[in-house]
């Protein structure tokens, strides 16, 4: 602190209190709106702020469907957020996984092409797959991976970011120890395991984080990929609900959102300290 | 950089890059090689002919009145995603870097949007506006301001415009957060003894000092409003009124999948690519300039 000045520090307070808020007001509104009935949020202008009782009813509505207030079916929202955390930690390991493999091979391996290889992967880095849909898309349905988990994550690994990072990670690691390794007898899968993998727990688990929200926020790809209800990831159960013509059940569509929004925050708060290393390290 | 040290075999480097390499070709170059050459076909909507018609779909492009209303819109968009998101975050990033006690709680509160998903952010708003139940829209017409995003073209920039925000406020806040505790207090002490006010040292010091980070987000941000918010717009505004909010990425989508023009769809893609390897390479270019102080 440089100098004390109190009206400053209630200035800095009131200011990140009003963020606070501001960040804040739409998960509460959110909560509210899941504990009312469809009804009392469609018919009163505006909605009513303070929490309904009909918290249980609406959740168990959302997550394993049913009827809604005008009678037309709803969609269990419980399986499609399976659908959504198999692909979620299907993108998160298998990222983790060919990447730590492939950086391993450019990093420790003298090989023809080597160089080409490396830019063949580091160019993928620009490209997000929002660019690419059509082309992408077509190659999917080509292989027949449509309405798939395969479909649905491996298109989504093909990225560089992890690959960059560990490259960039294992260069720091002493020689020395490749050469005790190698004194020991240790084969090169042999010191991958024992000394590499242990190595990089702090920046696979930060990795981790930053991927899993990013497979299971996944929208557009999913959109395209999966016309079969049962693969739908939650996200875009959710967009189905408000998609009807006529009546939007709002109490189910903000459980929904709940949900939806539950799994990747929980992972955020309490794992902040590997995702703001992740966050940190993937953007460099 | 190298390593001095490495193992040696013929056949295990390639094992262990195979998994990597054959997704990237299949999924990555294949498909990008396709972007090229379609973008250069002119394909009816069944995908029964198909003939070379060299840049045509590029310059229907250029004269496509609704394409250049995207380009548009996409920059009033960019542009504003970015100034206000990075605003905010940095007021909030500078208020909790000298806050001292309770900064840890501030920042929790204020990172977890981040993990929400961009159509889940756009419901979430859409929610406080619809009419006729959402609060902030009653809130709005008690002051006497018509809201009504399905009509008001503004207004609907304004819903995605504050969606977005909301969603990135997080990331800008973080990494403007890091920023600001990477400058020496040395720097700051020394204008206090000097007697610049707080003010004062914030727009000569730290800000310029902040640059870096500032750019860095900037680029970021764009990217950002570019890419990510599809879902956004795909869940509040459908692109509407008329085409008021369909941003670049949500025309690739509409033209190729709902209106099936292959062909220009894929000339949209080659010039999205174009775009971002320019931003890419702007931004390394840059940092590797300004980043050291």
């Amino acid at each position: 602190m440089i100098e004390r000045r109190p009206g400053l520090q209630i200035l800095r307070h009131v200011i990140l209190l009003i963020g606070v808020a501001i960040v804040a007001f739409p998960l509460y509104l959110t909560l509210v709106g899941s504990t009312q009935t469809a009804q009392q949020i469609n018919q009163s202008v505006p909605m009513s702020m303070v929490p309904g009782s009909h918290f249980w009813e609406t959740y168990r509505l959302t997550l394993f469907g049913g009827t809604n207030s005008q009678g037309s079916p709803l969609p269990a929202m419980w399986p499609m957020m399976q659908v959504s955390l198999i692909s979620a930690l299907g993108i998160a390991i298998g990222k983790i996984a060919i990447s730590l493999l492939s950086a391993f091979a450019i990093v420790y391996f003298r090989f023809p092409l080597r160089n080409m290889v490396f830019w063949m992967i580091f160019v993928t880095l620009m490209l997000p797959v929002e660019v690419r849909i059509s082309p992408t898309y077509e190659v999917v349905a080509g292989l027949g991976l449509l309405n798939s988990f395969a479909g649905l994550t491996v298109p989504l690994i093909a990225s560089a970011t992890a690959t960059f990072l560990f490259r960039q990670f294992f260069l720091t690691i002493p020689d020395e120890l490749v050469e005790a390794a190698r004194m020991d007898g240790a084969g090169p899968m042999r010191f991958f395991k024992d000394v590499l993998l242990p190595l990089s727990a702090t920046n696979i688990a930060a990795l981790f984080v930053i991927q899993f929200i990013y497979g299971w926020n996944q929208y557009l790809w999913p959109l395209l990929v999966t016309t079969n209800e049962d693969m739908y990831p939650v996200v875009l159960g959710i967009k189905r609900l408000i998609s009807g013509e006529s009546w939007t059940e709002w109490n189910v569509v903000m459980a929904a959102a709940i949900l939806a929004m539950l799994p990747p925050a929980l992972v955020v708060v309490l794992m902040q300290k590997w995702f703001v290393k992740g966050l940190v390290d993937t953007e460099k | 950089m190298e390593k001095r040290v490495r193992f040696k075999s013929r056949w295990l480097p390639w094992l262990l890059i195979a998994p990597q390499l054959s997704i990237v070709l299949v999924f990555f170059f294949w498909p990008a090689g396709q972007a090229l050459y379609q973008s250069v076909l002119q394909e009816d909507a069944f995908g029964a002919s198909r003939e070379f018609v060299g840049l045509e779909n590029f310059s229907r492009l250029w004269n496509d009145s609704g394409y250049l209303d995207s380009f548009k819109t996409t920059a009033v968009f960019s542009l504003l995603v970015a100034v206000t998101g990075l605003s905010v975050s940095l007021l909030l990033a500078v208020m909790a870097d000298r806050v001292g006690r309770g900064a840890g709680l501030y920042k929790t509160l204020l990172i977890w949007p981040y993990a929400v998903a961009p159509v889940v952010a756009g419901v979430l708003w859409l929610f406080m506006f619809a009419s006729p139940m959402g609060v902030v829209g009653y809130a709005l017409r008690a002051m006497g301001i018509e809201w009504n995003h399905l009509l008001n073209p503004n207004h609907a920039m304004a819903l995605i415009v504050m969606a977005a925000v909301w969603k990135q406020i997080s990331y800008n806040f973080l990494f403007f957060l890091a920023g600001l505790q990477s400058i020496p207090k040395s720097l700051i002490e020394a204008a206090a003894i000097d007697g610049a006010s707080p003010w004062r040292r914030f727009w000569t010091i730290v800000f310029p000092l902040l640059s870096p980070t500032t750019f860095f987000l900037l680029v970021i941000n764009i990217v950002y409003a570019f890419f990510d918010t599809f879902a956004i717009v795909d869940a509040t505004t459908h692109g509407g009124p008329g085409k008021d909010t369909a941003i670049l990425v949500y025309k690739v989508y509409y033209d190729g999948f709902k209106a099936l023009d292959m062909g220009s769809s894929a000339a949209q893609s080659v010039v999205l690519m174009v775009i971002v390897v320019s931003l890419t390479v702007l931004q390394f270019k840059f940092v590797e300039k300004k980043v050291q102080y």
